[in-house]
């Protein structure tokens, strides 16, 4: 959990380092052996409250099947390949639109981080788009490209787009101008400049904008099945939901939850391996 | 030219400043309406049905959000997401303070949160309305079940995050129970958990909209969604262009409500970094 | 408070006497056998080893020793905020077992024990309001201590919007509203430049003389334990013990220039520097002979 405040604010984590956080020691040492025990404890009650209720009739089990239940829906849907294609493509869409949402925002922010004067002409519009709801979106994906994956994608790019791009240019504007002199003093050309200074000090951020666009891709992409129509988990629930098939609706739901977590586990490694080799990099330069 | 010799350096400055505001708003309005009038041009020069030109766009809003259509879709969409945002807040706050003064607690439920939080919410329209129905309560409850995680863990972190130092002046100040908890954790997690309601907002504009679009009777989704099943474009985008006016409205709003909140924390990092 | 700024006046009048703390006035804070180990699993550290002294009402002591000795552990077990493994901690009589209502304490870190969302005067009113005084009462206390430590036209500003010396003022400003029995100084001005450290501890002898508020300050700075003192408390290195307890017999009225250059002033730094390397070096010897002794 110790990830999540960057789930929070865009700019979260690269202020974290400067304000008031950091040096601490983190939780109570003497509960470091017992914490997996009580998670594991944590799940099994989690699952055995949802085995009960149902039986119990608090919850009839029509609108809440046990635990039991939904994991062998799941068991079963798992060794059909129906299920194992909806997934490719609920992760194609995902992939996709984050990886040209990145080429964009990316190609974008550097070159519009480094020009300032054009980028004053652009803040207005920027501000105004960034927080349309890309869901607005969905009817015109709809009439454009119908069920097709480009529905997806159009959603999937305008949300994350911003996301990253808004990252990139807080982290060319926290750019160290003495580290800038120093490397033009020494005559760095401007690629070297932005490969050894820029980028640098701009990968925090980046990465920053990588992990909210991943889980926000995610979030879009099983939207866009589940309203639109395209093909993936999200339209194979909205399909279970009209047939009635609730435990298979429950079964899909925890099949995109533990889409989601490996998701973040991916993603947050990926993290901690850039960030290691930069903030080593940089504790060496600093210190 | 007399006036430059008597008052050359007012004058001056009033000239500067003139051309500074000038410069604003070329800035805030030439790319705005460059690509208004790049839209226009193109949309008249084609034949697509699909993309109407502005002036029927800007007929068609005016036609529909200016009658009780807005009291009929518009005024209770937003009543709902006004709910399901307040009822998130509150049960993120609330139960991440909790999370947050518990190491045991937070060790127990770890798993499960890291889990309930990974399922992307738009999955849980289908569930609620199997659950609740299509009524108000299912969009709430939909908006609820997506936007209490960032706030909640948000929260979780910002708690855990209270100086130490701080918390022990406030002992030695007798500043304990309730008081402890107005003044100086909700406080100092504040920017923590405005970052996490900001998420949810956002979260819960999309939860919104797409619990309309799945399945409801009315709302501004609900009619987004007609419009374009039955055809009538130029109204579509109304609605498109309403929704976007919608979430530029609300982050803005939340905005101001941030800065007020937390006109303190960027204060204090300016300082910190100045230093 | 004008009773006890008359006792302090007592010492201006025999310059160079040496008082007894525990004979002349009742005592405000006793520490007896006080012992804290720090339980990490298979490694215990004993951080303080048995200490015990005591404080007279209205003295001001400073507590001095090598770095890493135990220091900021001692004040936290005395504030109540660290229950120690054993001895204990009587203020005015009461035992300490949790922040008494009458201990104030002054941090080293400023920046960070002040609430930055809150303005100075909300600062140092706080804990008044906790203390539930009437809000007449409340103001007069605040403007006093903030006009004590010369910060009254801050009174609106953030903390983080003044300078670290001014931040500590304020911090300062805000225990003596308190109107603490004991006011205890964790290495205040540790973190301040040299000039504003002067400036910090003449302002902590004036207010001690005029409130008569019995201090404890920790330091590692000889110089400053000898300027501020009116008694010094050597502490031995980890795990530590009282090495030495002395007088500083200087006049109560100090002043940067000449009390530093006094000759009396130069002499008690230099015990008080041989007991600290004696502390710094004898450590073997010392838990020997305290392994042997009893």
């Amino acid at each position: 959990m110790t990830e999540t405040t960057a789930q929070g604010p865009p700019r979260g984590r690269p202020e974290a380092s400067k304000g008031t956080g950091g040096r601490r020691p983190r939780g109570a040492a003497r509960t470091g052996s017992s914490k997996p025990l009580l998670g594991a404890v944590g799940v099994m009650a989690f699952l055995g409250t949802w085995e009960a209720v149902p039986h119990t009739g608090l919850v009839s089990a029509r609108y809440l099947p046990p635990a039991s239940e939904v994991l062998a829906s799941l068991a079963r849907r798992a060794t059909t390949p129906g299920f194992w294609t909806a997934v490719g493509d609920t992760l194609l869409g995902w992939a996709l639109g984050l990886a040209i949402a990145f080429v964009a925002a990316v190609v974008l922010g550097f070159a519009l981080g480094a020009l300032p004067r054009v980028r004053a002409f652009t803040t207005s519009t920027v501000d105004f788009l960034r927080p349309i709801p890309s869901v607005a979106l969905i009817p015109l994906a709809v009439l454009m490209y119908g069920t097709d994956i480009r529905s997806t994608l159009l959603l999937v790019v305008y949300a994350c787009f911003w996301l990253i791009y808004i990252q990139v240019l807080y982290g060319v504007a926290d750019v160290d101008p003495v580290a800038e002199q120093t490397a033009r003093s020494y005559g760095l050309g401007r690629l070297a400049r932005i490969r050894h200074v820029v980028w640098p000090t701009t990968l925090p951020y980046l990465m920053t904008g990588v992990r909210l666009a991943a889980a926000v891709a995610l979030i879009l992409s099983i939207t866009a099945q589940l309203i639109i129509g395209s093909p993936g988990i999200g339209r194979e629930i909205a399909v279970a939901q009209s047939s009635g098939a609730v435990s298979s609706v429950y079964a899909l739901i925890v099949a995109t939850g533990a889409l989601g977590v490996l998701i973040n586990i991916g993603v947050r490694a990926l993290e901690r391996r850039v960030l290691r080799w930069h903030t080593s990099v940089r504790g060496e330069a600093t210190a | 030219m007399s006036s430059q010799s008597t008052a050359p350096s007012t004058g001056s400055r009033a000239g500067a400043s003139v051309r500074r505001a000038g410069t604003k708003v070329v800035h805030v309005l030439l790319l705005p309406a460059l690509l208004i009038g790049l839209y226009a041009y193109s949309s008249a020069n084609s034949d697509s049905y699909y993309t109407p030109t502005p002036d029927l766009i800007a007929a068609a809003f005016v036609e529909l959000w200016f009658s009780e259509r807005f009291f009929a879709d518009v005024l209770p969409s937003l009543a709902r997401l006004a709910a399901g945002f307040a009822v998130s807040a509150v049960l993120g706050v609330g139960l991440g303070v909790l999370l947050g003064l518990s190491t045991r607690v937070r060790a127990l439920f770890e798993p499960v949160l890291e889990f309930l939080r990974a399922i992307p919410p738009p999955v849980l329209v289908p569930l609620m309305i199997l659950l609740a129905g299509i009524d108000d309560s299912m969009k709430v409850l939909v908006i609820v079940s997506g936007c209490v995680w960032p706030v909640l863990l948000n929260t979780v972190e910002g708690v855990r995050a209270v100086d130490p130092v701080l918390a022990d002046t406030a002992r030695c100040y007798g500043i304990t129970g309730t008081t402890r908890l107005r003044v100086l954790v909700l406080r100092s997690a504040s920017p923590q958990i405005m970052a996490g309601l900001r998420l949810a907002l956002a979260l819960a504009i999309i939860l919104m909209v797409i619990s309309e679009m799945f399945a409801s009777s009315s709302g501004l989704g609900f009619a987004i969604v007609q419009f374009q099943r039955t055809f009538a474009i130029p109204e579509m985008w109304a609605g498109m262009v309403l929704l976007g006016l919608v979430g530029f409205v609300l982050s803005t709003l939340f905005e101001l409500a941030e800065g007020r909140v937390l006109g303190w924390y960027r204060g204090l990092r300016a300082a910190n970094r100045g230093e | 408070m004008s009773a006890n700024s008359a006792g302090a006046g007592a010492y201006t009048g025999s310059p160079g006497a040496t008082t007894n703390h525990q004979g002349e006035r009742p005592t405000m804070l006793k520490v007896t056998g006080l012992q804290k180990i720090y339980n990490g699993g298979a490694s215990a550290v004993e951080a303080v080893r048995d200490l015990t002294f005591d404080l007279g009402e209205g003295e001001l002591v400073c507590l001095v020793g090598p770095s890493g000795c135990g220091k900021t552990t001692l004040l936290k077990c005395i504030a109540g905020l660290m229950p120690p493994t054993s001895g204990t901690v009587e203020l005015a009589g009461q035992s300490v077992t949790a922040p008494p209502p009458g201990m104030a304490v002054v941090f080293q870190e400023y920046g960070r024990s002040l609430f930055a969302w809150m303005s100075v005067r909300a600062n140092v009113e706080l804990p008044l309001k906790e203390k539930r005084i009437p809000r007449g009462r409340r103001d007069e206390l605040v403007d006093e201590s903030l006009e004590a430590v010369g910060l009254t036209r801050f009174a609106d500003a953030y903390p983080w919007q003044l300078s670290g010396g001014m931040q500590q003022r304020v911090a300062i400003a805000r225990a003596i509203a308190y109107e603490p029995q004991v006011l205890l100084m964790d290495e205040p001005f540790a973190a301040v430049d040299a000039q504003t450290r002067a400036d910090l501890e003449d302002l902590i002898r004036q207010i001690w003389q005029r409130m008569g508020v019995t201090v404890l300050f920790v330091t590692h700075d000889i110089d400053e334990a000898v300027y501020l003192g009116e008694r010094v408390l050597v502490l031995s290195s980890s795990p530590t013990v009282v090495q030495d307890d002395i007088t500083v017999d200087l006049p109560t009225e100090r002043d940067q220039l000449t009390t530093r250059q006094d000759e009396r002033f130069t002499e008690l730094r230099a015990r008080v520097y041989a007991q600290i390397q004696q502390a710094k070096n004898g450590t073997g010897a010392d838990q020997d002979a305290a392994s042997v002794a009893p």
